[in-house]
């Protein structure tokens, strides 16, 4: 509809939207991300639950301890390579669609522990991930921009069947878990959504 | 720090109490010439139980209270390259040989003294790593042997569980030792410069 034509419908009192429009809407403010921390960086989350920044104005406080329950997986702190497997599995477990915030430089690259043996550089090695937030902690005014950052791509789904969709949805639960090995995870990463940046020579 | 000197009793003095006291015991002073001087007693594996039961429960000094035990490791040229540039002595005598050690800071609680350190090394780094435990005399080293077992595998003989703490139990490696290679996994800097670089740059050819 055209957006002229709604304020002037509106001023009569007249409220119109559409139907992906109140659906998404819906979904957008009643997020329920999983309840669990991995490091520091989830104090950080856990004080941005908390009375001084209060994450339930965004609608997004019903932390579930179950992935069966949750939506929006809040990857906060340092993926060790013992962990990653059960990260993934429980990103698995979420049911569809599911959303994934990697909070702290740990989460999106290994932070501080990048060059260490243990670490997983980076979360987006195994799941998809649609908002990064910088910073070691991040601080929570940071995780609520992006949790503002997911509304609203959240906002822009849209509710028509979509066949793609649906398959980037099914392949989502059915990312292969990673095991481990000798050395390393196998495999250490997913080629399948993850690809190392080029490097450039200096 | 002053005051650190006036009740701690020196190392020698508890050696030669060892020595009187369990047979055949074989405590040696390990000196530490750095201005830290905190010298340590080296235990011979065999009678290491007995000598630590002994300072525990009977010696004058009760060390009742086991804080910190950690792993180290001396390959060949780590004995040789030290600086300053003379090679690390054995009790100020021989030149040490190739092994892994595992140090422990004990106190006592009962007359607030400590730390006395106490330090007992492996045959060599490959197959003789086995160290009696120490898990049955202070408990709380179990959790920290444990530790050492995996990052550098000293193998303790008596402790109730010696597992892998930290790394997964398939990891066939302990990545403390000096000599350890890590995996080749951290192939992005947004400006890559000097072995990284390098590193990634080879990646990138082994991949395309
Ligand atoms: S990014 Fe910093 S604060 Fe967050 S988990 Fe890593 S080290 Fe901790």
């Amino acid at each position: 509809m055209d957006e002229g034509l709604k304020s002037e419908l509106q001023k009569a009192g007249i409220f119109t939207t559409t139907l992906s429009g109140l659906y998404n809407w819906g979904r957008k403010n009643s997020l329920w991300p999983l309840q669990f921390g991995l490091a520091c960086c989830a104090i950080e989350m856990i004080a941005t639950s908390m009375a001084r920044y209060d994450l339930a104005r965004f609608g997004a406080e019903v932390f579930r301890p179950s992935p069966r329950q949750a939506d929006l997986m809040i990857v906060a702190g340092t993926v060790t390579k013992k962990m990653a497997p059960q990260v993934v599995r429980l990103y698995r477990q979420m049911p569809s669609p599911k959303y994934v915030i990697a909070m702290g430089a740990c989460a999106i690259s290994g932070g501080p522990f990048k060059q260490g043996y243990n670490v997983l550089k980076g979360i987006d090695r195994f799941i998809p991930v649609d908002v990064h937030i910088p910073g070691c902690p991040p601080r929570p005014e940071a995780l609520l921009h992006s949790i503002m950052t997911l509304q609203r791509k959240i906002t822009e789904d849209s509710l028509a069947k979509n066949r793609e969709k649906e398959e980037q949805e099914r392949l989502k639960s059915e990312l292969p878990i990673p095991v481990h090995g000798a050395q390393d995870l196998e495999p250490a990463q997913n080629p399948k959504i993850w690809k190392a940046p080029a490097a450039r020579k200096a | 720090m002053e005051n650190e000197k006036a009740i701690l009793p020196e190392v020698q003095q508890i050696a030669d109490a060892i020595n009187a006291a369990v047979k055949n015991a074989g405590v040696t002073v390990s000196i530490n010439p750095s201005p830290a001087e905190q010298h340590s007693l080296l235990l011979f594996p065999t009678k290491a139980r007995e000598c630590a039961q002994w300072l525990k429960a009977e010696s004058p000094w009760q060390l009742d209270y086991l804080s910190n035990v950690s792993g180290n490791d001396w390959p060949e040229d780590a004995i040789t390259k030290q600086t300053p540039k003379q090679p690390v002595k054995d009790a100020g005598e021989e030149p040490m040989h190739p092994c892994l050690e595992a140090v422990y800071h004990l106190y006592s609680i009962r007359q607030s003294l400590g730390p006395i350190i106490i330090r007992m090394r492996t045959e060599n780094r490959s197959d003789k790593v086995e160290l009696p435990s120490l898990t049955p005399i202070w408990r709380s080293a179990e959790l920290q042997e444990r530790e050492i077992f995996d990052l550098y595998g000293i193998h303790f003989e008596g402790h109730p569980d010696l597992r892998r703490l930290l790394m997964w139990d398939e990891f066939e490696d302990h990545p403390m030792r000096r000599d350890y290679v890590e995996p080749d996994d951290y192939d992005y800097e947004p400006t890559p410069h000097g072995d990284v670089l390098k590193k990634s740059l080879t990646q990138q050819e082994g991949t395309v």
